[in-house]
Protein backbone atom coordinates (compact mmCIF):
# COMPACT_ATOMS: atom_id res chain seq x y z
CA UNK A 1 0.00 0.00 0.00
CA UNK A 2 2.61 2.38 0.73
CA UNK A 3 4.87 1.04 -1.79
CA UNK A 4 2.22 2.25 -4.29
CA UNK A 5 1.71 5.70 -3.03
CA UNK A 6 5.36 6.21 -3.57
CA UNK A 7 5.19 5.13 -6.78
CA UNK A 8 1.91 6.96 -7.89
CA UNK A 9 3.74 9.78 -6.60
CA UNK A 10 7.27 9.21 -8.47
CA UNK A 11 4.97 8.86 -12.07
CA UNK A 12 3.44 12.29 -11.13
CA UNK A 13 6.84 14.05 -10.94
CA UNK A 14 7.35 15.37 -14.62
CA UNK A 15 11.42 14.22 -14.69
CA UNK A 16 9.38 10.92 -15.05
CA UNK A 17 6.72 12.21 -16.90
CA UNK A 18 8.23 14.03 -19.74
CA UNK A 19 10.04 11.29 -21.24
CA UNK A 20 7.05 8.79 -20.62
CA UNK A 21 4.99 11.16 -22.37
CA UNK A 22 7.62 11.90 -25.48
CA UNK A 23 7.48 7.82 -25.64
CA UNK A 24 3.45 7.95 -25.56
CA UNK A 25 3.12 10.51 -28.20
CA UNK A 26 4.03 8.63 -31.35
CA UNK A 27 1.53 5.70 -30.51
CA UNK A 28 -1.12 7.92 -30.03
CA UNK A 29 -1.14 9.61 -33.30
CA UNK A 30 -0.81 6.17 -35.18
CA UNK A 31 -4.06 5.35 -33.29
CA UNK A 32 -5.41 8.12 -34.46
CA UNK A 33 -4.61 7.99 -38.52
CA UNK A 34 -5.62 4.29 -38.11
CA UNK A 35 -8.84 5.29 -36.56
CA UNK A 36 -9.53 8.10 -38.42
CA UNK A 37 -9.20 6.84 -41.68
CA UNK A 38 -11.19 3.90 -41.09
CA UNK A 39 -13.92 5.62 -39.17
CA UNK A 40 -14.00 8.08 -42.45
CA UNK A 41 -13.56 5.36 -45.32
CA UNK A 42 -17.00 3.96 -43.51
CA UNK A 43 -18.60 7.50 -43.34
CA UNK A 44 -17.99 8.70 -46.51
CA UNK A 45 -18.16 5.70 -48.63
CA UNK A 46 -19.88 2.90 -47.09
CA UNK A 47 -22.56 4.44 -45.07
CA UNK A 48 -25.33 4.80 -47.31
CA UNK A 49 -27.63 8.16 -47.62
CA UNK A 50 -30.08 9.29 -44.65
CA UNK A 51 -33.81 8.80 -45.94
CA UNK A 52 -34.63 12.48 -44.73
CA UNK A 53 -31.14 14.43 -44.14
CA UNK A 54 -29.79 13.16 -47.80
CA UNK A 55 -26.14 13.55 -47.95
CA UNK A 56 -25.97 16.59 -45.18
CA UNK A 57 -26.09 13.98 -42.43
CA UNK A 58 -22.51 12.90 -42.83
CA UNK A 59 -22.04 16.01 -40.65
CA UNK A 60 -22.80 13.75 -37.93
CA UNK A 61 -19.00 11.67 -38.36
CA UNK A 62 -17.58 14.79 -36.69
CA UNK A 63 -20.42 16.90 -35.28
CA UNK A 64 -20.74 14.19 -32.67
CA UNK A 65 -17.28 13.50 -31.64
CA UNK A 66 -16.36 16.79 -31.11
CA UNK A 67 -19.39 17.86 -29.37
CA UNK A 68 -18.48 14.66 -27.18
CA UNK A 69 -14.45 15.24 -26.89
CA UNK A 70 -15.75 19.36 -25.92
CA UNK A 71 -17.44 17.79 -23.26
CA UNK A 72 -15.48 14.69 -22.30
CA UNK A 73 -11.63 17.30 -21.87
CA UNK A 74 -13.74 19.55 -19.89
CA UNK A 75 -14.50 16.58 -17.44
CA UNK A 76 -10.73 15.38 -17.86
CA UNK A 77 -10.05 19.30 -16.97
CA UNK A 78 -11.90 19.30 -14.34
CA UNK A 79 -10.37 16.34 -12.70
CA UNK A 80 -7.08 17.39 -13.34
CA UNK A 81 -7.68 20.75 -11.21
CA UNK A 82 -9.47 19.33 -8.43
CA UNK A 83 -6.46 16.79 -7.97
CA UNK A 84 -4.32 19.60 -8.09
CA UNK A 85 -6.17 21.24 -5.62
CA UNK A 86 -6.04 18.60 -3.36
CA UNK A 87 -2.93 17.08 -3.39
CA UNK A 88 -0.97 20.48 -4.88
CA UNK A 89 1.04 18.24 -7.20
CA UNK A 90 2.88 19.77 -10.06
CA UNK A 91 1.70 17.69 -12.86
CA UNK A 92 -1.87 18.32 -12.22
CA UNK A 93 -1.98 21.91 -12.97
CA UNK A 94 0.35 21.76 -15.97
CA UNK A 95 -2.33 18.62 -18.00
CA UNK A 96 -5.34 21.08 -17.11
CA UNK A 97 -3.35 23.81 -18.59
CA UNK A 98 -2.28 21.50 -21.47
CA UNK A 99 -5.60 20.25 -21.91
CA UNK A 100 -7.62 23.56 -22.27
CA UNK A 101 -6.59 24.71 -25.44
CA UNK A 102 -7.65 21.31 -27.01
CA UNK A 103 -11.03 21.39 -25.54
CA UNK A 104 -11.68 24.68 -26.75
CA UNK A 105 -11.33 24.06 -29.92
CA UNK A 106 -13.27 20.82 -29.84
CA UNK A 107 -16.15 23.22 -28.73
CA UNK A 108 -15.93 25.41 -31.19
CA UNK A 109 -15.80 22.70 -33.45
CA UNK A 110 -19.00 21.82 -32.22
CA UNK A 111 -20.67 24.66 -32.88
CA UNK A 112 -18.82 25.23 -36.32
CA UNK A 113 -20.19 21.94 -37.66
CA UNK A 114 -23.52 22.44 -35.67
CA UNK A 115 -24.23 26.13 -37.58
CA UNK A 116 -23.33 24.17 -41.26
CA UNK A 117 -25.49 21.46 -40.23
CA UNK A 118 -28.30 23.61 -38.95
CA UNK A 119 -28.47 26.08 -42.13
CA UNK A 120 -29.80 23.53 -44.37
CA UNK A 121 -32.06 21.05 -41.86
CA UNK A 122 -33.26 24.05 -39.94
CA UNK A 123 -33.00 27.06 -41.96
CA UNK A 124 -30.93 28.97 -39.49
CA UNK A 125 -27.62 29.19 -38.39
CA UNK A 126 -28.02 29.60 -34.69
CA UNK A 127 -31.29 29.68 -32.43
CA UNK A 128 -30.86 30.65 -29.03
CA UNK A 129 -31.83 26.92 -27.31
CA UNK A 130 -30.71 24.84 -24.86
CA UNK A 131 -28.50 22.28 -26.46
CA UNK A 132 -26.67 25.47 -28.00
CA UNK A 133 -26.42 28.33 -26.00
CA UNK A 134 -24.79 25.76 -23.33
CA UNK A 135 -22.41 24.37 -25.33
CA UNK A 136 -21.64 28.27 -26.53
CA UNK A 137 -21.24 28.48 -22.50
CA UNK A 138 -18.87 25.73 -22.73
CA UNK A 139 -16.71 27.30 -25.02
CA UNK A 140 -16.32 30.40 -22.88
CA UNK A 141 -15.21 28.27 -20.14
CA UNK A 142 -12.41 27.08 -21.63
CA UNK A 143 -11.47 30.35 -22.93
CA UNK A 144 -12.26 32.03 -19.83
CA UNK A 145 -9.93 29.41 -18.19
CA UNK A 146 -7.17 30.25 -20.63
CA UNK A 147 -7.28 34.02 -20.20
CA UNK A 148 -7.73 34.01 -16.31
CA UNK A 149 -4.44 31.28 -15.89
CA UNK A 150 -2.45 33.64 -18.70
CA UNK A 151 -3.10 36.87 -16.45
CA UNK A 152 -1.53 35.56 -13.42
CA UNK A 153 1.98 35.52 -13.40
CA UNK A 154 2.68 32.85 -10.44
CA UNK A 155 2.22 29.46 -12.64
CA UNK A 156 1.03 28.08 -9.06
CA UNK A 157 -1.50 30.49 -8.16
CA UNK A 158 -2.70 30.68 -11.80
CA UNK A 159 -3.02 26.99 -11.66
CA UNK A 160 -5.35 27.22 -8.54
CA UNK A 161 -7.23 30.20 -9.87
CA UNK A 162 -7.53 28.06 -12.90
CA UNK A 163 -8.59 25.20 -10.63
CA UNK A 164 -11.84 27.06 -9.05
CA UNK A 165 -12.88 28.18 -12.56
CA UNK A 166 -12.79 24.59 -13.76
CA UNK A 167 -14.90 23.33 -10.96
CA UNK A 168 -17.53 25.74 -10.77
CA UNK A 169 -17.89 25.26 -14.59
CA UNK A 170 -18.21 21.52 -14.17
CA UNK A 171 -22.19 22.32 -13.61
CA UNK A 172 -22.69 22.99 -17.52
CA UNK A 173 -21.92 19.73 -18.45
CA UNK A 174 -24.70 18.02 -17.32
CA UNK A 175 -26.49 20.78 -18.78
CA UNK A 176 -25.29 20.26 -21.95
CA UNK A 177 -25.94 16.42 -21.95
CA UNK A 178 -29.38 16.44 -20.60
CA UNK A 179 -30.74 19.77 -22.03
CA UNK A 180 -32.46 17.88 -25.15
CA UNK A 181 -33.94 16.01 -22.44
CA UNK A 182 -34.91 18.92 -19.63
CA UNK A 183 -35.92 21.38 -22.25
CA UNK A 184 -38.22 21.46 -25.68
CA UNK A 185 -35.35 21.75 -28.33
CA UNK A 186 -34.96 22.32 -31.72
CA UNK A 187 -31.42 20.30 -31.46
CA UNK A 188 -32.05 16.41 -32.26
CA UNK A 189 -32.21 13.60 -29.12
CA UNK A 190 -30.05 10.66 -29.51
CA UNK A 191 -28.19 11.05 -32.74
CA UNK A 192 -27.92 7.55 -33.65
CA UNK A 193 -30.77 4.54 -32.28
CA UNK A 194 -30.25 1.14 -32.65
CA UNK A 195 -33.56 0.42 -33.13
CA UNK A 196 -33.62 1.93 -36.48
CA UNK A 197 -32.95 -0.58 -39.74
CA UNK A 198 -30.36 -2.34 -38.10
CA UNK A 199 -27.12 -2.39 -40.73
CA UNK A 200 -27.79 1.23 -41.67
CA UNK A 201 -27.82 2.50 -38.26
CA UNK A 202 -24.55 -0.17 -37.28
CA UNK A 203 -22.42 1.50 -40.01
CA UNK A 204 -23.26 4.88 -39.46
CA UNK A 205 -22.93 4.13 -35.28
CA UNK A 206 -19.42 2.15 -36.10
CA UNK A 207 -17.97 5.43 -38.45
CA UNK A 208 -19.18 7.89 -35.71
CA UNK A 209 -17.36 5.61 -32.95
CA UNK A 210 -13.98 5.43 -34.89
CA UNK A 211 -13.92 8.93 -36.07
CA UNK A 212 -14.81 9.56 -31.46
CA UNK A 213 -11.98 7.20 -30.94
CA UNK A 214 -9.50 9.37 -33.63
CA UNK A 215 -10.39 12.94 -31.95
CA UNK A 216 -9.73 11.30 -28.59
CA UNK A 217 -6.27 9.76 -29.50
CA UNK A 218 -5.74 13.29 -31.21
CA UNK A 219 -6.37 15.04 -28.16
CA UNK A 220 -4.26 13.16 -25.79
CA UNK A 221 -1.36 13.30 -28.23
CA UNK A 222 -1.57 16.86 -28.89
CA UNK A 223 -2.37 17.74 -24.86
CA UNK A 224 0.65 15.30 -24.14
CA UNK A 225 3.06 17.35 -26.44
CA UNK A 226 1.68 20.86 -25.04
CA UNK A 227 2.24 19.27 -21.68
CA UNK A 228 5.88 18.75 -22.34
CA UNK A 229 6.39 22.13 -23.28
CA UNK A 230 4.51 23.80 -19.95
CA UNK A 231 7.09 21.55 -18.45
CA UNK A 232 9.59 22.72 -19.74
CA UNK A 233 8.91 26.24 -19.46
CA UNK A 234 8.17 25.59 -15.47
CA UNK A 235 10.61 23.68 -14.60
CA UNK A 236 13.67 24.83 -16.82
CA UNK A 237 15.52 26.25 -13.71
CA UNK A 238 15.83 22.20 -12.48
CA UNK A 239 18.44 19.56 -12.65
CA UNK A 240 16.09 17.64 -14.77
CA UNK A 241 15.75 20.25 -17.70
CA UNK A 242 19.12 20.96 -17.80
CA UNK A 243 20.79 17.60 -17.63
CA UNK A 244 18.04 16.71 -20.79
CA UNK A 245 19.18 20.15 -22.56
CA UNK A 246 23.13 18.87 -22.47
CA UNK A 247 22.54 15.77 -23.53
CA UNK A 248 20.25 17.03 -26.58
CA UNK A 249 23.65 19.22 -27.02
CA UNK A 250 25.90 16.46 -27.47
CA UNK B 1 -18.57 1.30 -52.56
CA UNK B 2 -21.65 4.33 -52.18
CA UNK B 3 -20.14 6.57 -54.64
CA UNK B 4 -20.86 6.01 -58.85
CA UNK B 5 -18.39 8.96 -59.29
CA UNK B 6 -16.07 11.44 -57.75
CA UNK B 7 -17.84 14.26 -58.97
CA UNK B 8 -21.21 12.77 -57.16
CA UNK B 9 -18.54 12.18 -53.92
CA UNK B 10 -17.72 15.73 -54.03
CA UNK B 11 -21.17 17.25 -54.77
CA UNK B 12 -22.54 15.72 -51.69
CA UNK B 13 -25.89 15.70 -52.55
CA UNK B 14 -26.36 19.34 -53.11
CA UNK B 15 -24.95 19.60 -49.22
CA UNK B 16 -21.09 20.44 -50.78
CA UNK B 17 -20.89 23.54 -49.12
CA UNK B 18 -22.14 22.19 -45.70
CA UNK B 19 -20.04 18.75 -45.61
CA UNK B 20 -16.91 20.14 -46.86
CA UNK B 21 -17.36 23.45 -45.00
CA UNK B 22 -17.55 21.11 -41.57
CA UNK B 23 -14.71 18.69 -43.05
CA UNK B 24 -12.41 21.01 -44.12
CA UNK B 25 -12.42 23.34 -41.10
CA UNK B 26 -11.74 20.15 -38.70
CA UNK B 27 -8.69 19.02 -41.00
CA UNK B 28 -7.47 22.49 -41.06
CA UNK B 29 -7.78 22.85 -36.80
CA UNK B 30 -6.07 19.22 -36.71
CA UNK B 31 -3.15 20.25 -38.97
CA UNK B 32 -2.36 23.37 -37.60
CA UNK B 33 -2.44 22.81 -33.49
CA UNK B 34 -0.03 20.23 -33.72
CA UNK B 35 2.28 22.45 -35.85
CA UNK B 36 1.69 25.42 -33.13
CA UNK B 37 2.66 22.89 -30.30
CA UNK B 38 6.18 21.33 -32.24
CA UNK B 39 6.82 24.90 -33.05
CA UNK B 40 6.48 26.01 -29.48
CA UNK B 41 8.42 23.40 -28.79
CA UNK B 42 11.56 23.90 -30.95
CA UNK B 43 11.16 27.89 -29.69
CA UNK B 44 11.91 26.80 -26.19
CA UNK B 45 14.23 24.21 -26.82
CA UNK B 46 16.80 26.66 -28.52
CA UNK B 47 16.05 29.35 -25.87
CA UNK B 48 16.55 27.04 -23.32
CA UNK B 49 19.95 26.23 -24.44
CA UNK B 50 21.02 29.39 -25.26
CA UNK B 51 20.54 30.53 -21.60
CA UNK B 52 22.56 27.67 -20.56
CA UNK B 53 25.13 27.98 -22.70
CA UNK B 54 25.15 31.88 -21.81
CA UNK B 55 25.49 30.60 -18.14
CA UNK B 56 28.20 28.69 -18.78
CA UNK B 57 30.00 31.07 -20.39
CA UNK B 58 29.83 33.33 -17.86
CA UNK B 59 30.64 30.94 -15.28
CA UNK B 60 34.21 29.67 -17.23
CA UNK B 61 34.89 33.83 -17.71
CA UNK B 62 34.30 34.33 -13.76
CA UNK B 63 36.81 31.47 -13.07
CA UNK B 64 39.38 32.59 -15.62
Amino acid sequence: MNNRLINWFKFASPATFYPLAGKMIPWFVALSVVFGAAGLYLGMFVAPTDFQQGEGYRIIFIHVPASWMSMFIYLVMAFWAALGLAFNTRLSGMMATALAPTGALMAFLSLWTGALWGKPMWGTWWVWDARLTSELILLFLYIGFIALQSAIDDPRRADKAGAVLALVGVVNIPIIYFSVKWWNTLHQGASVSLTKSPSMAATMLWAMLLVALCFWMYSIAVALGRARNIMLERERHTEWVRQLLAGKES
Amino acid sequence: MHWNSASEFFAMGGYAFYVWGSFGVTALIMAVEPIIVARRRKNLLSRLKRQITAENLAQRSEES
